[in-house]
């Protein structure tokens, strides 16, 4: 059957299982929106930014683990698009951006908005494609979802020019993708895999730490049974969190910059590190010839290139990591690692990195560990970047995969509201809380008209310490105190939200945070909180650039203090 | 040849911007590359490209790996370790007076290099061979002065009957003819 390019994409969306389409339209996608109406199953969420747009398909991606789509117009659309991908890039997540192009007489002629955004976005996608015929389309359509989702996923652009849209070709949906450069590998060697069952067996302190591949890969219970098999504590980086329950009692928290003292110290004594679906980023390690210096370390993950990139390893083991644990744990012995354990249960009592000290003022973290409180654990929680971003991490207890969802590896400042609302048009039934900082939130502030014009139910907390914070710590304690551009205004968020039609509230005493968040709760719509915290709370513990990750550097005033509130609990055994 | 230097072959897609892909790859990861050659391979529509990285300042397994993350890249290999035949061309034009141009053309016979062109107050020379015989044929012209010189950079192929970048030639034709048709 004839089709025109535009009804090709959309055959092939609908195809691919596609729901929801993130965008802003313009000249050069119009062909693509105008047949939009003829796809019903096709629900377009307009935006208000097109980095937005990048960022709700992220959020999207993240929460359903299915592919997130954005649209974006040539030009100033398509580059608006380009830290949101970036964002994607750098945290994996599957996703395809199509753009509209100048049409193809146009094309490097500087027509009015061309950009090369093919070669703008050529470090920053899995792959990309110019699409030059309407015939060509549902093969590359087919080829970008596979790309974007198989293997170490990640986002895909397909660039189209005007006239594609409109040219009419024969519709032919491929059933096979032929990539013969593309194959990636999902069995783990079984030489390699027998050497990594015999060093966890041999280990007297092994460690795991885990990583966003196991998300990705879903090896929930693979990980899990290995880590109770071998009596392995289990440690994750920040986007690994939620793949194995923090509430389990192998559980000891994310290691890092500003990681728990007790897994960064686990970290440091490991005999034998199983690194999974992590890739060693700078963050997590802090200084590589400091890192996990008395272990032997078995990487697992299925981009090769990141073996050995960062850190040598011992035992390399490319794979799918379900694959690959399926086979280990066939090969892992019970074993019980008593002292081990015990030993870092005692670096959690004198260490208890997510107690909160007693303040008159309003904590941020005391504001996170309430919405964890009221929310039972149950909600979604969507970040800002910074020391929010921390806080979130540290102080709500995460027991199932996808219940964080973070920019990592790009650090993006205004991800948090447009993910939310990503996450929560992909997953109506979760509470969605973007807890999110004032620097942050300002960013993409504009997006409220998105949750008002799409009755998206996205609980916001605006954790406003009047600072750009986590820059404000760096200069604090690096920079002599000199606060250079991070003492931030905003505006009133209260009456921001209700120009926008979202009620809201202000917090600024610790006795009105649990009603208000309550509040928020039985709100059937959206609802925002301005928690006025405490300007200049540190985020603890830290390890400093450049340092070691046992050379962490713990709350001065907590420590002080005797707590009775110790370690992450499960909410059960967390006193009010 | 010195022992840091690496040669990795590769069999690319010949599509637009895969030059443009590997380009932003070394750039972007500070890969240094001494050079790259790029032409047809025996398989219709995949190129070949011969790149030689320095193993000293540059880790050369990363390079390979991510350039084999490229999609448009089928294969890519690390040859250095097999046995060889590494060529390069180039050709010098070299300033010649009435009183040398006999002497230069001795020294060209030497290393089996050839004069391709001749003009008034210059030849030009035509030599194929290693790194190593290039330059030190360029070393004893330079003498008389380089006018230009041009070189293409290594290619590169293992002895022997097998071929480090095998792929199943099949699935990479047919392709083509579906997307043709
Ligand atoms: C887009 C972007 N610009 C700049 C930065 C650098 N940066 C990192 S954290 C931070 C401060 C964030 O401030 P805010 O959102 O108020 O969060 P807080 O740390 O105060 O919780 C900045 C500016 C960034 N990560 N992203
Ligand atoms: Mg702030």
């Amino acid at each position: 059957m004839k089709m025109t390019g535009a009804q090709i994409i959309c055959e092939c969306l609908v195809r691919e299982g596609v729901d929801v389409i993130f965008g802003i339209l313009g000249g050069a996608i119009l062909p693509l929106y105008d047949t939009l109406p003829q796809y019903p199953q096709l629900r377009h969420i307009l935006v208000r930014h097109e980095q937005c747009a990048a960022h709700a398909a992220d959020g999207y991606a993240r929460a359903t683990e299915k592919v997130g789509v954005c649209f974006a117009t040539s030009g100033p659309g398509a580059t608006n698009l380009v830290t949101g991908i970036a964002n994607a890039y750098l945290d994996s997540s599957p996703m395809v951006a199509i753009t509209g192009q100048v049409a193809r007489p146009f094309i490097g002629k500087d027509a009015f908005q061309e950009v090369d955004i093919t070669g703008i976005t050529l470090p920053i996608t899995k792959h990309n494609y110019l699409a030059l015929d309407a015939a060509s389309l549902a093969r590359t359509v087919k080829e970008a979802f596979y790309l974007a989702r198989s293997g170490r996923p990640g986002p895909v652009l397909i660039d189209v020019p005007r006239d594609v849209f409109i040219e009419e070709a024969e519709f032919h949906y491929p059933d096979k993708i032929n990539l013969p450069g593309y194959k990636p590998t999902l069995q783990g060697h079984p030489t390699q895999i027998k050497k990594a069952a015999k060093l966890i067996n041999e280990a007297r302190q092994p460690a795991i730490i885990a990583g966003r591949g196991v998300i990705l890969s879903r090896a929930y219970t693979e990980l899990k049974q290995l880590a109770e098999t071998a009596q392995i504590p289990v440690i994750t980086t920040l986007l690994g969190i939620g793949c194995f329950p923090e509430s389990h009692i192998l559980s000891f928290g994310m290691l890092g910059m500003h990681g728990m003292a007790y897994a960064n110290m686990a970290v440091s004594a490991a005999d034998v590190i199983v690194a999974i679906g992590m890739r060693f980023d700078d963050r997590a390690t802090a200084s590589v010839s400091g890192f996990a210096p008395h272990a032997r370390i078995i990487h697992i993950d299925i981009d090769p290139a990141e073996i050995g990139k960062n850190v040598p390893v011992d035992v390399p083991i490319v794979g799918d990591i379900k694959v690959v644990l399926n086979e280990l744990n066939k090969q892992i012995t019970l074993t019980k690692h008593i002292d081990w354990l015990g030993q870092l249960n005692d670096w959690q009592k004198k260490h208890p990195s997510t107690a909160i000290r007693d303040s008159q003022g309003l904590l941020p973290q005391f504001v996170v560990r309430k919405i964890y409180e009221v929310t039972k654990g149950e909600a979604t929680i969507v970040t800002g970047v910074g020391q929010n971003q921390m806080w979130a991490a540290q102080h709500y207890c995460y027991d199932k995969p996808n219940s964080l969802i973070s920019s990592g590896g790009l650090g993006t400042m205004g991800f948090g509201l447009p993910a939310a609302i990503g996450v929560k048009i992909g997953c109506p039934d979760n509470i969605v809380w973007c807890i999110d900082g004032d620097g942050s939130f300002q960013m993409t502030l504009q997006e409220l008209a998105t949750i008002t014009q799409e009755k998206a139910a996205v609980k916001i907390a605006i954790i406003d310490n009047g600072y750009l914070g986590m820059v404000r710590q760096w200069q604090e304690l690096f920079y002599g105190k000199r606060y250079v551009a991070t003492p931030l205004s905003g505006p009133d968020y209260v009456k921001v939200a209700e120009a926008y039609g979202i009620p809201g509230l202000r917090v600024k005493h610790k006795e009105e945070v649990v009603p208000a968040i309550e509040q928020a709760m039985a709100e059937p719509g959206p609802f925002l909180i301005d928690f006025v915290v405490e300007p200049e709370e540190n985020v603890y513990p830290m390890v400093r650039p450049g340092a070691a990750l046992s050379e962490l550097i713990e709350d001065p005033a907590a420590r002080a203090q005797v707590l009775s509130d110790s370690a992450k609990l499960p909410a059960s055994n967390i006193s009010a | 040849m010195a022992t840091t230097k690496h040669t990795l072959v590769a069999l690319v897609e010949d599509k637009p911007g895969v030059l443009n892909r590997m380009a932003s790859l070394f750039r972007r990861r500070s890969f240094n590359i001494e050079s790259i050659a790029v032409g047809h391979s025996e398989i219709p529509h995949l190129s070949r490209m011969t790149i030689v990285v320095d193993g000293a300042t540059t880790m050369v397994e990363q390079v390979r790996k991510q350039l084999d993350k490229v999609i448009d890249v089928v294969r890519v290999s690390d040859i250095s370790g097999d046995d060889i035949i590494a060529r390069e061309l180039a050709l010098i034009k070299v300033r010649t007076t009435p009183s040398t141009r006999s002497e230069i053309m001795q020294i060209v016979d030497i290393f089996r290099a050839n004069i391709v062109d001749v003009g008034s107050d210059s030849v030009t020379v035509e030599v194929t061979g290693d790194e190593d015989k290039i330059n030190s044929l360029f070393n004893l012209l330079r003498g008389f002065g380089i006018n230009e010189l041009a070189r293409t950079g290594r290619i590169a192929m293992s002895r022997g009957g097998s071929s480090p970048l095998q792929v199943e030639k099949e699935s990479a034709s047919t392709r083509r003819r579906k997307q043709k048709g």
